[in-house]
């Protein structure tokens, strides 16, 4: 990276989030607004890494409930049956259906976990003002928000089974407490996604460069 | 502003960048999740109900994690794994309770598997057939806590129904069977809990349970019997069809009455022993007080009488055959069957026990027998049923039989005996048969001396019949006596002729007897 490419906030100037319009900051305002488009701007995300973190922990306190409580319980005629997410995927696993389960693993239990340990990752690297990967983490924090969403796709069956199987009094499927928890790790995961501004990675590369330009003058 | 120009000397208060030390208010939403994991967590912890062990004698249908502990209804616990007992010989199960089942789990609570059963007519538990398997419960009354138990193999009867367990001793089990009911004039009052063979495997115990109010009936003169099947007597009333309901047609039963009594008796304790009766006629006969026993040897053959057979006198049952055996007498080379009989005195009514109170009763008793004896008491062998040739001991009096005495050294006394009708019949027919085949002997004799008189009248027949073949000959056309004869016979008419022509010429010339011929001899 060259020292020659600008950065709009080292020049005073706020770009839009909304519509990328790069204007000069309203003179004495505590917040401005787009021109173009109306959106607040800002210089970076406020807070990010701190929302991010308070994010993740959230996520990763949801984590452990998420998968030691049942997602799903089973009312037959001959009794109820609750299955966790890790109940399911075992009850799934055969010699026909073990890509189902496999699809489960990954993406019920593996993505959310690896989410969070990516976006630790990434919120600590920023911390310490790490100028290493910048490509590379960047490309997690992409993969992260992209792979992210799909995780509500077992919230998603699991709701459209409950909706769809009330055959009372012969079966009834209900949703177990493990659900909420698991839909509110996929939901907080995202808004830490959402809240961790991908910028600040080369905030502190691009701020090593200027410290060394000004050692080199 | 005037002011600031007034005060232009008064320092400037020292511009301090506000810190932001103020924790964002995004940090509600890690503590929210974590005031939540952590409540879920406690009252997890605090769900967690008390753990037990139940032994069972088989794991069948029994499944960790699924089979529920269920009490009215209510599911109140879960076995949680299930393993074989370091012997091999039974199952332990773990089973985590509901939380707040403490105090259920007392020493003498009740375990035991819900599955299909079918016994007698009782069917129950189908519904696990769907639903698989789980463990019923049955309350204790102890007070004394208990974390482990041994299931049961079946369930429990009575439970919580008010009543009370007795003992009946048999010697068959019949149709009996766990669940068998118990009639009280002909409602259901109970049922059989279960059955086991006694130490010495002579008896059977059966368990049975009598549910209140009809328990309080079962008093220490209750009569139970074995209702099972239908009771068929024909007497002169007609045909008499008993039996308590066609379910104990089907599947047994057992009935209990308590006789009528004037002073009626307190119930009978929990756990007493009554004995089975194999009916109603048996279970109300009054036990015999003191019964005499008899021996009475038949030379006869007893074919037809079996232990059990009634003694009557004038047809009414006093007694029964209690033993039958075959004896040799060594010294007088014979066979006889000697019998055992059991006599009822309490059978014969008042008079026969309205002795006098002074008199010692064994030697009332002889006296009376030596005089009955006297007078002809024999016991003799009656046919009861033609069709099946059962016999049965009657006796009667036969005065104009030879006197007998009894001997009353012997233990047990023998009475006389008497063949009966049947062997009278047996008797005659014999000679009938010993006369006829003496007959039959004579006619044979009889026969083959006709046969030699038969034999010379064929003889006889024979030289007769040459005799006409001679005399044939003899008088054959071309025979010689014929020819002679015919000869004979010639010369006879000329004879005559010449007579006639003698006679004629002595009519026309009689002259002729005294002087002859004349002349004229020539005709």
């Amino acid at each position: 990276m060259s020292a020659n490419n600008p950065i709009a906030m080292e020049h005073g100037l706020q770009s839009c989030h909304g519509c990328g319009l790069l204007s000069r900051p309203a003179p004495g305002a505590e917040e401005g607004r787009c021109p173009r488009c109306d959106e607040e701007l800002v210089f970076r995300k406020p807070r990010s890494l701190e929302r991010t973190m308070a994010y993740l922990i959230a996520a990763a306190v949801c984590y452990v409930p998420a998968n030691l409580l049942p997602v799903l319980t089973t009312n037959t005629s001959g009794g109820s049956e609750s299955d966790t997410i890790m109940q399911g995927v075992v009850l799934l696993w055969s010699p026909t259906g073990w890509p189902l389960s496999l699809i489960v693993l990954f993406a019920s239990i593996m993505i959310p976990s690896a989410k969070i340990v990516a976006l630790l990752y990434l919120v600590f690297t920023v911390k310490r003002g790490s100028i290493q990967n910048n490509a590379q983490r960047v490309r997690l924090y992409r993969m992260v928000e992209i792979i992210g969403r799909w995780s509500m796709v077992d919230v998603f069956v699991d709701t459209f089974t409950v909706s769809l199987i009330q055959l009372q009094p012969l079966m009834s499927v209900e949703p177990g407490p493990g659900l909420f928890f698991f839909a509110a790790v996929v939901v907080l995961t995202m808004m830490a996604v959402e809240s961790f501004d991908p910028r600040l990675i080369w905030d502190s590369a691009s701020a090593k460069e200027i410290k060394r330009e000004v050692q080199h003058a | 502003m005037p002011d600031t120009e007034k005060f232009s000397n008064v320092p400037e208060a020292k511009a301090v960048p506000k810190k932001r030390t103020r924790l964002s208010l995004v940090w509600v939403i890690p503590i929210v999740a974590a005031v939540a994991g952590v409540w879920i967590a406690v009252t997890k912890i605090l769900e967690k109900g008390p753990e037990i062990t139940i032994t069972f004698s088989t794991g069948d249908g029994l499944e960790a994690n699924k089979t529920k502990i269920v009490y009215d209804g209510l599911t109140i616990g879960t076995l949680t794994s299930i393993r074989l007992a370091e012997d091999h010989t039974h199952v332990i199960a773990t089973a985590a309770m509901s939380p707040k089942t403490e105090k259920f789990l007392v020493k003498d609570l009740k375990f035991w598997v819900v599955k299909p059963r079918i016994s007698g007519l009782n069917v129950s538990g189908l519904g696990t057939l769907i639903s698989g398997y789980y463990i019923g419960v049955q309350l204790g009354q102890s007070k004394e806590g208990e974390r482990s138990f041994t299931a049961l193999e079946s369930p429990p009867v009575g439970g919580d129904v008010p009543g009370r367990f007795f003992e009946l001793q048999t010697k068959e089990l019949g149709s009996l069977g766990e669940g068998t009911p118990i009639y009280f004039r002909q409602i259901q009052a109970g049922q059989v809990v279960s059955y086991e063979l006694d130490k010495g495997g002579a008896n059977l115990n059966v368990k049975i349970f009598i549910q209140s109010p009809y328990d309080q009936f079962v008093t220490p003169d209750t009569r139970f019997w074995n209702a099972s099947g239908v009771d068929l007597s024909l007497t002169a009333a007609g045909l008499n069809v008993h039996t308590e309901s066609v379910m104990s047609i089907l599947a047994g039963g057992i009935a209990f009455e308590t006789p009528t009594s004037d002073s009626p008796l307190p119930p009978a304790p929990a756990d007493a022993t009554f004995t089975l009766f194999d009916d109603r006629t048996e279970a109300f006969r009054p036990p015999p007080a003191d019964p005499h026993t008899y021996l009475l040897v038949f030379k006869q053959s007893v074919r037809g009488l079996s232990v059990g057979a009634p003694v009557e006198i004038g047809g009414i049952q006093i007694g029964e055959v209690t033993a039958i055996q075959a004896q040799f007498d060594a010294t007088t080379k014979e066979f006889s069957v000697p019998v055992t009989i059991s006599v009822d005195p309490a059978r014969f009514g008042v008079k026969f026990l309205n002795f006098p109170k002074s008199e010692d009763r064994a030697a009332n008793h002889k006296r009376i027998m030596d005089a009955l004896v006297a007078r002809g008491l024999r016991a003799g062998l009656k046919t009861g049923n033609l069709i099946s040739g059962s016999l049965f001991v009657a006796i009667n009096f036969f005065p104009d039989e030879p006197p007998a005495s009894i001997d009353w050294s012997q233990d047990p006394v023998q009475l006389p005996t008497k063949s009966g009708q049947l062997e009278a019949v047996e008797d005659s027919v014999a000679g009938l048969i010993k006369n006829l085949n003496k007959t039959v002997t004579n006619l044979d004799m009889t026969v083959s001396s006709v046969r030699g008189t038969l034999t010379n009248a064929d003889k006889l027949l024979t030289s007769s019949d040459k005799l006409m073949g001679n005399a044939n000959n003899l008088i054959a056309p071309d025979s010689a006596l014929n020819a002679e004869l015919n000869n004979m016979l010639q010369q006879g008419g000329d004879a005559a002729q010449a007579l006639r022509v003698l006679l004629d010429y002595l009519e026309r010339h009689p002259e002729a007897l005294i002087r002859g011929k004349t002349g004229e001899a020539k005709p």
